[in-house]
């Protein structure tokens, strides 16, 4: 029960702090230059956008349940059930970000969740 | 200029692979560490610092964080240029390495049904990947 409230954190605060900083990189452009001084630079612009700052703090959040779940269930266990988050991304991506789900891929987030299910019957 | 899509190509691929290595083997490690220090079984607040400070001082979740920080840092990279939608199917590889790696380092018994609980979730991400990777805007 205590790792499926666990679960819900990761799957929740992990894919919401993921659109927060994939919206954060957007809106800096594409990379092109790979030197120490101009990735600082990157890594200084990213951090003024609030997006990303929102998106870390959820991140956070998720690492810590994520950890808390680590401590009672196998790796093999635990990561494949998190794969939850495609559909939670899913879900996330069609009420904020506007997108439209088809039939092809409400079917392979549907596969997600059956593989979900299998794997957590294979709990210890 | 197909010289510039082919290193186009090779760079998100390079990065990807990036992704799929280091991102299970962080957990794995993180895994190795949580095992060592134990659930908490004390909720309040002095037990959870307790847990904390074992946390911020285990080898493990040390090494555990700076391989999923390689993880995270080659996903926001790889974000700026690839679809959010393509990135994410692409690195569904990661859940049959995590199972991989597991066995390896871990010694965890991967059960037929774990197996196949895995494959399946592959499958899905590999139908979601195959859609149109772009929804919104004009058509």
């Amino acid at each position: 029960m205590l790792e499926l409230v666990f679960l819900l954190f990761v799957v929740v605060a992990g894919t919401g702090g993921e659109l927060c900083v994939s919206r954060a990189m957007k809106s800096l452009g594409e990379m092109h230059d790979f030197r120490p001084a101009s990735l600082v630079d990157f890594i200084v612009r990213a951090l003024r956008v609030p997006w990303m700052w929102l998106g870390v703090g959820m991140m956070g959040l998720a690492f810590f349940s994520l950890l808390a779940i680590l401590s009672i269930q196998e790796v093999s266990f635990v990561v494949p059930v998190t794969a939850l988050s495609y559909t939670a991304g899913a879900i996330g991506a069609k009420l904020f970000l506007g997108e439209r789900i088809n039939r092809q891929r409400w079917i392979g987030l549907a596969l997600v969740c059956v593989g979900v299910t299998i794997v957590w019957f294979s709990k210890r | 200029m197909p010289n510039r899509a082919k290193r186009f190509h090779l760079k998100t691929a390079f990065f990807i692979l990036v992704i799929v290595i280091f991102a299970p083997l962080g957990n794995v490690l993180l895994g190795k560490g949580m095992k060592t220090i134990g659930a908490a079984t004390n909720w309040n607040l002095g037990g959870l610092f307790h847990v904390l400070l074992q946390i911020l001082t285990s080898p493990y979740i040390a090494l555990g964080i700076v391989s999923l920080l390689i993880f995270f840092i080659a996903h926001m990279l790889v974000l700026t240029w690839a679809d959010y939608s393509y990135v994410q199917p692409a690195s569904s590889f990661s859940y049959l390495s995590v199972a991989l790696l597991s066995y390896l380092i871990l010694g965890e018994k991967i059960s037929v049904l774990r197996c196949l609980g895995i494959a399946v979730i592959c499958a899905g991400v590999i139908v979601v990947g195959r859609t149109h990777p772009k929804t919104t805007g004009a058509h």
